[in-house]
């Protein structure tokens, strides 16, 4: 199963480092993660998807409190969250299937943002299901560059995941 | 009003200092050299090894005997990445450390600058937390939370690198820090509804045991654990780590389990109902192959780190926190259960399973076994002794009596030859007063024998007993046993002759090849000043048993070796 973690570190030098070297050295998989601000000054928040069984994530989160400059762990995926990942698609798009794109890209609440004589790259947002769907039905078009910012997720309700 | 401003290396001087260090373990070198400059003018003694791994190694025996964080000096590049083994042991032991590294200057940082070496980056896996300081304004907080993460919680090292403009910047110095991290807050006080379970399953338990380690040891919890051992009539077993928690000459005391361990121990833990496992974590060298470990008993964790409570090993209660502190709650609501008939049983497994070896075997040459035997006869009941790693190793864990605890060092985890000779200087400069006797092998001792020269020179009284067996003993039984007896590269061709090496140091050097001499060794040994080095002439081909073959269940034992 995929979990989701929610990890607030201290802002300091080397604590993404320290992050991913945990990981690595101790034989956990990073599906993706991803890395920015929170509201509190000098505190990051860190969303790391990992792939394995319940005990392996509950070494993984144990593992991650030891390290000093990470001050809270909890697991999203065990409680109503809303999730967001977006991704960019550059997609083959010669004049003629340019119109059957757009409506794809419509259907799935996407954007296109850029167009070239033979191009066009194609914004979307959303969970996992759809980012794998609009995939599917772009790769008929060849698809030829992909990035994603990998997943972030807070709580759903007035709940928060805080510092203490 | 204008603060007064302090150098940076004198912040890191005057902290020490207040922070009660008594003793630096250290070697300069250039981007150091303002540190080393201003300790020229302190009071703080400083001990020059000479070679990096042993001023870490020192700092660790200092440590594990003092209890206090062992401090260590080295400069850039070179110096810094001959303590990373030295570093790596105390991280997996748990011994508390304060490393001090000089780095390149600041702006030559990630140039590739002469002597420049990532050290925060290398050590990353091996420290408990880093640092790279930035700016001499944050040395005061970095160095007390330093401190302070060395010597709470799980005890661990630390490592400050300095750049060397930063020895030589000024700045407001205020030593009254109150180290605040957010991220960092041990429990020490065990969870109440957990201690009335543990208290629960003790009372009802039928064949207890219980299974400490060297959680026990940097706890201070050897009073409490000897209470609950005998007040609750439960036999207690020792790892590695954890030898000297519980007096090695009680009836209860079953010995160390796993690999080398006794018989009794490995039985009683596959036939034990329930095992109160006491700063431990589970290695595989004490619990052989995971599915058939204690498959009968339930078992209670108590642990400083939660990261180690279900690890390894399913536990049914899990405790978090101080050993000690949980250990006295226990106490204070314990109802003994009724183990006779389990302590009946153990002593029948005592009876017929002695450890094996001990004898002055008469023509050939001596028994290894014996020669440990003899040294533990001869010593006092507060020597401290540091081993080596190899069949000395474990032949000292088997036969040399521990009855006290911070008096057994060893490399238990990382299992690093060379640890011993560094680690008994440094208990013999943390306990003047006490004998220390260092069970090294003829492999390990060369790994750090330029030590003698540290040792002549401060006049340090330690017995360094060489089991010379002319081989890498451990590595070459398993040879024996395993590669059938094709004994690639551990014959030791080429050993000096330790006796000439010894005085050619200015220490005394002496040869024992037979029971009589080794009588008489030792006891001259123990009334010499100075450093002495006694070669012991041993079996070659003496292995370690009992042995548990790797991932096999624990009591499934190869028996071997003589009897009587
Ligand atoms: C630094 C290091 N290198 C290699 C090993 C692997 N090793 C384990 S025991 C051993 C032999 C040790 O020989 P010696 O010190 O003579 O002890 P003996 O086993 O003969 O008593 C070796 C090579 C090790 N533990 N540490
Ligand atoms: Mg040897």
């Amino acid at each position: 199963m995929k979990h989701v973690l929610a990890v607030l570190v201290e802002d300091k030098p080397g604590v993404l480092t320290r992050v991913a070297g945990l990981f690595s050295r101790r034989g956990f998989n990073i599906d993706n993660i991803a890395v920015g601000e929170t509201v509190t000054p000098g505190i990051s928040r860190m969303t790391i998807t990992v792939e394995g069984t319940e005990t392996l994530v509950e070494q993984v989160i144990k593992q991650l409190h030891k390290l000093v400059n990470v001050i809270k762990v909890s697991n999203l995926s065990e409680e109503p969250s809303v999730m967001r990942e977006l991704m960019l698609i550059k997609v083959n798009a010669e004049v003629g299937s340019r119109s059957d794109i757009q409506q794809i890209v419509e259907t799935f609440r996407g954007k296109v943002v850029d167009v070239s004589p033979d191009s066009m790259i194609i914004e979307v947002t959303g969970n996992e299901e759809k980012m794998e769907a609009i995939k599917l039905l772009l790769q008929h078009y060849e698809i030829k560059e992909i990035v994603r910012t990998g997943k972030i997720s807070l709580l759903r309700g007035s709940r928060i995941t805080r510092e203490s | 009003m204008k603060k007064k401003m302090t150098k940076g290396s004198a912040m890191i001087i005057s902290a020490l200092q207040k922070e009660g260090v008594e003793i630096v373990f250290g070697y300069p070198g250039g981007a150091v050299l303002p540190l080393y400059d201003q300790l020229y003018d302190s009071t703080l003694r400083h001990l020059l090894v000479r070679h990096e791994q042993a001023a870490a190694h020192a700092a660790d025996g200092y440590a594990r005997v003092t209890g206090k964080p062992g401090v260590v000096f080295a400069t850039s590049g070179p110096g810094a990445t001959n303590l990373v083994t030295g570093i790596a042991n105390a991280y997996m032991d748990s011994v508390p450390l304060v490393l001090i590294t000089g780095q390149v200057p600041s702006g030559f940082i990630g140039t590739d600058a002469f002597q420049e070496a990532d050290i925060t980056g290398i050590t990353l896996p091996v420290t408990k937390h880093n640092y790279l300081v930035k700016n001499a304004r944050q040395l005061p907080g970095i160095l007390s939370e330093a401190f302070y993460l060395a010597s709470t919680g799980r005890r661990g090292p630390v490592l400050i690198d300095v750049p060397k403009d930063v020895f030589d910047q000024e700045a407001h110095f205020d030593y009254n820090v109150e180290c605040e991290i957010p991220g960092y807050n041990p429990t020490y006080e065990g969870h109440a509804g957990q201690i009335s379970r543990a208290v629960k399953e003790i009372r009802d338990a039928k064949r207890p045991v219980i299974f400490g380690g060297g959680g026990l040891i940097r706890s201070g919890s050897s009073a409490a654990l000897e209470e609950l051992a005998d007040r609750a009539k439960i036999p207690v077993i020792l790892s590695l780590m954890g030898l000297g928690a519980y007096p090695g000459d009680r009836s209860l005391f079953l010995g160390m389990p796993g690999m080398h361990g006794s018989i009794t121990a490995n039985y009683a833990l596959s036939e034990a109902d329930l095992i109160i496992a006491t700063g431990v974590r589970f290695d595989d060298r004490v619990t052989g192959k995971l599915d058939s470990f204690a498959s009968n008993a339930r078992i209670i964790h108590i642990d400083i780190d939660p990261a180690e409570i279900g690890k390894n090993v399913k536990i049914d209660v899990p405790i978090v926190g101080d050993v000690k502190m949980v250990l006295e709650s226990i106490l204070k609501k314990l109802q003994p259960g009724d183990t006779a008939e389990w302590l009946k049983q153990i002593e029948n497994w005592q009876r017929q399973n002695p450890m094996p070896g001990g004898l002055k075997s008469s023509g050939s040459a001596m028994k290894p076994q014996y020669v440990i035997r003899e040294i533990s006869r001869l010593c006092d009941e507060n020597t401290i002794v540091a081993t080596d790693v190899g069949q000395h190793q474990m032949w000292t864990a088997q036969h040399f009596m521990v009855r006290k605890p911070c008096s057994f060092l060893t490399s238990g985890g990382l299992g690093t030859m060379g640890y011993g000779f560094p680690a008994s200087i440094g208990a013999k400069l943390a306990a003047p007063d006490q004998k220390v006797v260092c069970i090294t092998g003829d492999g390990s001792f060369q790994m750090n024998i330029q030590e003698l020269a540290t040792a002549v020179n401060n006049h340090l009284d330690i017995t360094i007993a060489i089991i010379n067996n002319g081989y890498l003993g451990m590595v070459r039984q398993w040879q024996d046993i395993f590669y059938d007896k094709r004994y690639a590269h551990t014959l030791m061709e080429g050993n000096p002759d330790f006796v000439k090496l010894a005085e050619a140091y200015g220490a005394k050097g002496m040869r024992a090849c037979d029971a009589k001499e080794a009588t008489a060794a030792i006891e001259q040994a123990m009334q010499e000043k100075g450093p002495v080095v006694i070669d012991f002439t041993v079996e070659p081909e003496e292995n370690v048993y009992p042995m548990v073959a790797p991932n096999r269940a624990i009591n499934d034992i190869i028996i071997g070796g003589d009897h009587s």
